[in-house]
């Protein structure tokens, strides 16, 4: 396999060397928020929102600055300062702005701008709402940092960075024993693949004294296959953690605890998709070992099965969103696995997703303010009339996650399934299936919400929610519309510098596969039909032998089999470290001491307090060692 | 008077002070016998130095006169201590030093 060439970034010049100005100002306004006490609770949350446009701002002028650019500068690294330096090392802290992660500034500041806007009319009546914000803030920034770093380890600041601010953020009503736990349970699950990343880094310190993009990428290529390999499982172990990637997937679905623009924002549209970002990013050492590269299509394939599977059997609304994100990551992961004919295809789906999906997450958390915070899908029913607003850009999202002609998912997941026969017949299959499953458990999704008769709860009065949060729901739902035909034909062609050339026509009209997709799809949404809308849903979830349906409502058992493999034997091993510690250790130290005291206490009797009984011990003694003398001359 | 009497002399003193400070109650008449014993060195001293015409052993004895003396202020204070508050001289009573 060749290495693709992508061109060497060109020093920063102008308005690229105040790049820096897009992560600095979130940071900035994170720190004012949190330490400014209750004197910013007025004004914080518009301080925070302007904060994130004004880094939408810098990066809209960036990404203009590109696009005019020519193509050999369109990667401009900007350095910033000297980090780390120790006698082997110098790790410059800088930033990359290329085509590559000009894309993901737009999505993190533009969706998460829009999600800002949003949480002013859902967190209103929330008294802890200035924190709220201020960890948004803080997480649009750590995102910045984690797509901006133009090195591994300035990657891993944000990495962490993001994945504290999730930990703060899925907790954030941490009154709830629930949300404390799903908090914890993000945290620990992330540092598994965290372990995975420092790995990888270290690796790569190791061999090529850097953890530059350029040095490493430069570097794999001379270096033994199975470094290549090795750098790649554990980049992957990495990416699996942060995107909730089987067999790291079970904490997504419990970070749903968190409030839902929390749930648009980082778990479904920007942190998720962090682990692809990664993939794509190393794409030369992915390219050099068909080891890593063939795990990360297995992960992907499996995921994107897994994910859908559990989206089909929850009653939870924002828990079949989850799966579905886990679902769709799984189809760019496969995408960005697949090798060069991928990557555009995984960051083009990754995009749409992000758009469609925050569209349906935030639609998800308007229903949920119109029904008492209620999310049992069971309890709602009839919405579509009384949320129009919400209804009408749901059911755009709806359109573009299944694939609707000419819709955005129909364009990027298309290419995906197309790329993913070009690459197997099984793996093509299996995407296939998976857009089937979709149709079906959207199409499930909003028969249940939006149509049938109502099933509300006593003393709910479903209403549409206030403006402002309704116009970030038509702005996302007009972009999951028509970003895919904007992109479609275009991205490819963009993101050549980051990723690499490589031809692969992009037509407009359906191929073959297309039409396959579309069939399936059709059927999918039929067949939820037939299943959900022609007669009343129970509003209990009714009891069922069907497996398939049991082991998705249970999540596919991660928790169980998290629990048997490595829950259960590190208690194990934890009890035996305790047992060891005090039968053994402490035992040996116990009884140590306790001769001790034994044998003081028989001594302290000579102690008697007697004159005349030391005087004789003193004479007794003089006389033993005149008698040894004696004895010792005679001999 | 030769060597080898003096150093029986010495012996003969010395054990008796060691049998008295073993089995007298009395601490002043303990405090005697401390006082035999070393005069018993003394003797003993002397008597080597005499035999070896030096004068190391002679000097000797002077010192162990010296912290003598300085032990009997030491000594007797303590004894006089004691007997203020116990109204006994008895070493036996004395014997609430121990654990």
């Amino acid at each position: 396999m060749t290495l693709l060439e992508t061109i060497v970034p060109v020093a920063a010049t102008g308005m690229f060397s105040w790049a820096w100005l897009m992560i600095a100002i979130p940071a900035l306004a994170a720190a004012l928020l949190l330490l400014g006490g209750k004197a910013l609770d007025k004004v914080g949350p518009t301080l925070a929102v302007g904060a994130v446009w004004a880094s939408f701002a810098i990066g809209l002028a960036l990404f203009v600055s590109l696009l005019g650019s020519p193509v050999e500068a369109r990667a401009v690294s900007v350095p910033l300062y000297e980090w780390i330096s120790t006698g082997q090392w110098t790790i410059t802290a800088g930033l990359l702005v290329d085509t590559l992660s000009i894309l993901f500034v737009l999505l993190i500041t533009g969706v998460g701008g829009l999600i800002h806007v949003y949480s002013l009319g859902y967190m209103a009546h929330d008294e802890r709402k200035r924190r709220f914000f201020a960890f948004l803030n803080l997480f649009v920034a750590a995102m910045l940092v984690l797509v901006l770093a133009d090195n591994y380890l300035v990657l891993f600041v944000g990495w962490e960075g993001v994945g504290l601010a999730s930990y703060l953020l899925i907790g954030f009503w941490q009154h709830k024993p629930s949300a404390a736990a799903a908090a914890k349970k993000a945290f620990v699950m992330n540092r598994v693949g965290d372990l995975g990343m420092t790995m990888a880094v270290m690796a790569m310190l190791a061999l090529f004294g850097s953890s530059a993009f350029t040095a490493v990428n430069h570097g794999i290529g001379q270096a033994d296959q199975f470094w290549a390999t090795l750098i790649g499982l554990l980049l992957l172990l990495g990416a699996c953690g942060k995107s909730a990637q089987v067999p790291l997937q079970a904490w997504l679905l419990d970070a749903m605890e968190g409030p839902t623009p929390v749930s648009a924002l980082i778990h479904a549209a920007t942190m998720v998709t962090a682990g692809v970002y990664l993939v794509v990013r190393s794409h030369a050492i992915f390219e050099l070992s068909s080891a890593a590269s063939t795990a990360v299509v297995v992960v992907g394939t499996v995921t994107l099965l897994a994910g859908a599977w559990i989206g089909t059997s929850k009653d939870d609304i924002k828990k079949v969103l989850a799966g579905s994100t886990m679902s769709q990551i799984g189809y760019m992961m496969l995408a960005a696995g697949i090798g060069p004919a991928g990557y555009a295809f995984a960051i083009f789906h990754l995009l749409t997703h992000g758009f469609f999906k925050a569209n349906m997450f935030l639609g998800a958390g308007s229903v949920m303010h119109g029904m008492e915070d209620d999310v049992n899908m069971r309890h709602y029913g009839a919405l579509r009339k009384l949320m129009p607003w919400t209804f009408l850009t749901f059911a755009m999202g709806y359109l573009a996650i299944i694939g609707f002609p000419l819709t955005s998912g129909f364009f990027s997941k298309d290419h995906i399934i197309e790329a993913a026969f070009e690459h197997s017949t099984l793996v093509g299959s299996l995407a296939l299936l998976g857009a089937g499953i979709t149709a079906f458990y959207m199409t499930r999704l909003m028969l249940m919400t939006f149509f049938g008769e109502k099933r509300w709860l006593d003393g709910v009065h479903p209403h549409e929610s206030p403006r402002v949060m309704t116009v970030p729901l038509v702005i996302l739902a007009v972009l999951s519309i028509v970003a895919g035909a904007v992109m479609n034909g275009w991205i490819q062609g963009w993101l050549e510098p980051a990723t690499g050339a490589h031809p692969h026509e992009v037509s407009w009209l359906p191929t073959p596969i297309g039409w396959a997709t579309m069939a399936v799809v059709a059927a999918g949404v039929l067949v939820g039909w037939l299943v959900f809308g022609r007669k009343p849903i129970p509003t209990t979830a009714p009891a069922t032998v069907n497996p398939l349906t049991i082991a998705g409502r249970n999540d596919l058992f991660g928790d169980a089999v998290n629990n048997t493999l490595v829950v259960q034997p590190t208690m194990m091993l934890a009890d035996g470290a305790v047992g060891v510690d005090q039968r053994v250790i402490d035992a040996g130290a116990d009884g140590l001491a306790t001769m001790f005291t034994n044998l003081s206490n028989r001594g302290r009797r000579l102690q008697s307090g007697q004159v005349r009984r030391y005087a004789l011990g003193l004479v007794a003694g003089v006389l033993l060692v005149g008698v040894l003398m004696i004895l010792s001359q005679l001999a | 008077m030769t060597t080898e009497n003096l150093l029986i002399l010495a012996a003969v003193i010395f054990t008796i002070g060691a049998v008295g400070v073993m089995l007298r109650r009395n601490a002043l008449v303990a405090f005697m016998s401390v006082e035999l014993m070393l005069n018993a060195a003394n003797l003993a001293m002397v008597a080597f130095a005499l035999a070896r015409g030096g004068l190391d052993g002679q000097v000797a004895s002077f010192f162990v006169m010296v912290v003598a003396a300085a032990e009997v202020v030491v000594g007797l204070s303590i004894i006089m201590t004691i007997f203020r508050t116990r109204r006994s001289t008895s070493v036996d009573a004395a014997s609430l030093l121990k654990l």
